[in-house]
């Protein structure tokens, strides 16, 4: 069975019709690529992907079972989607962490210090990053915690719009890096949209073209 | 209609106190505030729905039924809801509902206490008392379910990315809206407090004022703004949390989704 399976799918926006009877599957260790020219709706598809908006046409089932039989908050723990534009809540870096944990759908979750020091190592930050005011970090350094944000909840798929979009070089092939160590831990797969066509190609295994 | 104390103004004095409006005409053209028209609009309408409320008063005040009386509350409130709602600036479907019953609920709940429970006037629908209170506590809860009512709905648009974000990792719709909404209600019942703060103070209130003019002993009229003070403050309270818990309501959706685009910006 396909960790997360998308058929039919159709979106109208203000009158225009932006896809139609799309339909993909991604299994375990999937690295699926969104391409397509700006409009042609890859974010609308990652938040529908992510049951943001409402179903117009079609169904998205995780793990066979649709996301209102798992319920939301719990599908959207397990099916993650990073907007391109992280977000900040009010707090510091760690607050923003321990914060996300408290959801009644992440119960029995707690605070992970050892690992998430371990990514921030990797990452190429020290422990310091923890005590910064989430709401002055730069884009780049937003992203980073948006990512660490969610991988601590133990998604299965990842939604990542643009995830490195504004960071280093060096940066991105450490986010990268991550990525393909998170993938390989377990059933997992994500799939990605990046206007770096050179990501894409490195980083994605198949790609999902929309067309306008 | 006799008034025991207070002096009867007749109409020639009356039409003079009209002159004063000129002090308001004089400087709006001095200082070319283009206020003219609606000043002259403003008085007119004040004087002629004062002296229609005169003549409907005089009516209800004979009137023996508390159907009757019942009834213009209803009528009362429900004018209230729905100026409530015209001072917002968005609109989504369902806010005038929400309004009127935040409204209805929230005035008749605490107006039916406080006059039964306390005020406890003969009959218990005595219009002398239940309708000038009533019209007390709407007033007060119009101003603060409008203001809840625009603080939710800019709050929801100008935070969108911070509630998606919280759904997207798993927050409820009520975890991932509580701080706007909690913000909503603050803002709602902020007034209230702040006119408590300063009561006697600077404000003394309209209704003291009369009652004093009429020959009550300030003493008595100060008991009796203490007793409709908390009775604003409380049908304010009621009312605020109310259409903003239905607003939020509308606004997401059973499967935790911010639903904005029910949300029309008035044009």
């Amino acid at each position: 069975m396909p960790l997360l399976e998308a058929e039919g799918l159709a979106r109208q926006l203000e009158g225009r019709l932006l896809w139609s009877d799309l339909g993909f599957r991604l299994e375990a260790g999937d690295r699926l690529g969104l391409v397509g020219p700006s409009g042609a709706g890859k974010t609308l598809l990652l938040r529908q992907l992510a049951w943001l908006d409402p179903l117009q046409r079609g169904r998205i089932l995780l793990a066979g079972r649709s996301p209102s039989s798992w319920t939301l908050p719990v599908y959207r723990s397990r099916v993650a989607y990073l907007p391109q534009r992280a977000v900040a809540f009010a707090g510091t870096v760690e607050q923003n962490l321990r914060q996300v944990l408290s959801y009644a759908s992440h119960r029995g979750q707690a605070y992970d210090a050892p690992r998430i020091l371990g990514w921030l190592q990797q990452l190429g930050r020290g422990a310091g990053f923890l005590a910064l005011a989430a709401e002055r970090l730069s884009g780049g350094e937003l992203q980073l915690l948006a990512l660490l944000r969610a991988l601590q909840l133990d998604p299965e798929i990842l939604l990542l719009d643009e995830p490195t979009a504004s960071l280093d070089p060096a940066s991105t092939e450490r986010v990268e890096a991550l990525l393909h160590q998170w993938l390989a831990r377990g059933q997992r797969a994500c799939l990605l949209t990046s206007h770096d066509g050179a990501q894409i190609e490195r980083f994605t295994g198949r790609r999902l073209s929309l067309t306008p | 209609m006799t008034a025991p104390g207070a002096l009867p103004i007749s109409d020639g004095r009356l039409a003079l106190s009209a002159l004063l409006i000129l002090v308001n005409v004089v400087l709006s053209g001095l200082l070319r505030l283009g206020l003219g028209r609606s000043l002259l609009l403003a008085a007119s309408r004040m004087v002629v729905q004062l002296l229609l409320v005169g003549t409907v008063l005089e009516w209800l005040f004979r009137q023996h039924n508390p159907l009757t009386i019942l009834l213009l509350g209803l009528v009362m409130a429900s004018i209230a809801g729905v100026s409530a709602v015209q001072r917002t600036r968005a609109r989504f479907a369902g806010i005038y509902a929400n309004s009127l019953l935040s409204v209805l609920a929230s005035s008749a709940l605490i107006t039916g206490l406080a006059v039964s429970g306390i005020i406890r006037p003969q009959p218990w629908f005595a219009p002398q008392y239940l309708i000038p209170l009533l019209g007390m506590v709407l007033g007060n809860t119009l101003n603060g379910i409008s203001l809840g009512l625009d603080r939710l709905m800019e709050g929801l648009t100008s935070r969108r990315e911070q509630v998606e974000a919280r759904l997207s990792l798993g927050a409820s719709r009520w975890e991932a809206c509580l701080e706007v909404v909690r913000d909503a209600i603050r803002v709602g019942m902020i007034p209230t407090i702040n006119s408590m703060m300063v009561m006697g103070l600077v404000s003394l209130p309209g209704m003291m004022t009369g009652q004093i003019l009429q020959g009550a002993t300030p003493a008595a009229a100060v008991r009796y703004q203490i007793v409709i003070l908390f009775m604003i403050a409380a049908a304010t309270a009621l009312g605020v949390v109310g259409v903003v818990l239905l607003g939020y309501l509308g606004l997401t959706s059973r499967e935790h989704q911010l639903r904005l685009d029910r949300l029309r910006t008035r044009t």
